[in-house]
């Protein structure tokens, strides 16, 4: 009988009350967080496993910098995700774009090469490129995925990278359609299947005549560009 | 009753964590706030399934039960099947939760803080279900 008043002792009446207030209350708050993030907008998706059809590609070889009539054209096979990427984009590509694209040495070519194993947003940050090229925003939008690696990798990529086009000044409903379409995702695909013909296997390769190469600094590439230069036939 | 009260709460901590990985994994919720940058990867790995379902999915499923049998131990204080239910379930998700962290460390080689949590969550359950095993029944005279 004391064990049986201890007992109704230590469980009181407004117990079980309060527990199930408790539960309801957590309950309510877990379900608002989660409607709350599911408003801050859906992800938006770019399928890796697309055909890629004709219309993909048509007029299509990569974004590009620099004079056509520039005697050597480096390829870069880049991941936005990428840290090496960003780093060469941050570091080297400065020198690479005054002394050697601005002075009518090369023509450069970016090609998306997403490694989607370990960068699952790298199709994402592509495709946010791909947009801006639509507007003619392209290169800007190219340098703040770069430089911003960190944010919308660790963030929400979606509104960050949405926040990048409309700092290039895009058109941001525009740029919202383009990626729900997910329109350039076999364009994304096209190009990471042509950087696998070609023998590339990490991010930044450099296609540089007819070889590809990986991850240089500006003296290096600029001797490469200097010997492709040199054993091209005088025209 | 507490230790069942306190698997109830957990458990339904539990399912909110695996609905924001699962969420997040269907596409539904836009970045997870990860802080570390591993959840992508660890959620868009292909140990992100299992037997062809989603862990998350897996997750919410798992906690679901647990919920419901601990509200049903709550009802019950007497009896003592909830406990050894509990605890077997409860073990059972441990020992998956030590797997998938394996996973995260040795295979993966990234670290999602929520699937930590839930493996924190599903271990602390374990912990309570098991006590409440060892726990003297109610004399009696109280039922």
């Amino acid at each position: 009988m004391a064990q049986a008043q201890r007992h109704a002792k230590a469980q009181p009446k407004g117990g079980k009350s309060g527990f199930y207030w408790l539960l309801g209350a957590i309950a309510l708050v877990g379900a608002g967080l989660l409607v709350w993030q599911m408003r801050q907008g859906g992800a938006v998706s770019i399928p890796a496993n697309v055909e890629v059809l004709a219309s993909d590609t048509a007029g299509f070889r990569g974004y590009t910098l620099g004079s056509d009539s520039a005697p050597v054209t480096v390829v870069e096979f880049g991941d936005y995700q990428c840290p090496g990427c960003a780093t060469f984009s941050l570091v080297t590509m400065p020198d690479v774009k005054t002394r050697l694209i601005d002075a009518g040495r090369i023509r450069w070519i970016y090609r998306d090469f997403p490694l989607d194993e370990i960068h699952p947003q790298a199709r994402l940050s592509a495709h946010a490129a791909a947009c801006a090229e639509e507007q003619g925003k392209y290169w800007p939008v190219h340098s703040l995925i770069f430089q911003g690696q960190r944010d919308w990798v660790l963030g929400n990529a979606t509104r960050v990278l949405r926040g990048y086009a409309e700092a290039a000044g895009a058109d941001v409903d525009a740029y919202n359609e383009c990626m729900e379409s997910a329109r350039y995702a076999g364009r994304i695909e096209a190009s990471k299947q042509e950087g696998v013909r070609l023998g590339v296997r990490s991010t930044p390769s450099f296609l540089i005549g007819d070889r590809i190469y990986e991850n240089m600094n500006y003296d290096t590439m600029r001797k490469l560009v200097d010997s492709v230069s040199s054993a091209q036939p005088a025209s | 009753m507490k230790l069942r009260m306190g698997v109830a709460l957990l458990s339904l901590a539990g399912i909110f964590v695996a609905a924001y990985l699962w969420l997040y994994k269907q596409g539904h919720i836009g970045s997870i706030v990860c802080g570390t940058g591993g959840c992508e990867t660890v959620q868009f790995s292909r140990w992100s399934e299992f037997m062809g379902v989603d862990v998350a999915l897996i997750g919410i499923l798992g906690y679901a039960v647990l919920l419901v049998i601990a509200l049903a131990g709550v009802q019950r204080p007497a009896a003592r099947w909830p406990a050894q239910l509990l605890a077997l379930l409860a073990g059972g998700g441990a020992l998956f939760a030590l797997y998938l962290t394996w996973l995260e460390l040795f295979v993966i080689d990234a670290i999602c803080r929520w699937c930590v949590g839930s493996a924190v969550i599903i271990t602390l359950i374990f912990v309570l279900a098991l006590l409440d095993l060892r726990r003297k029944p109610p004399s009696a005279t109280m039922a």
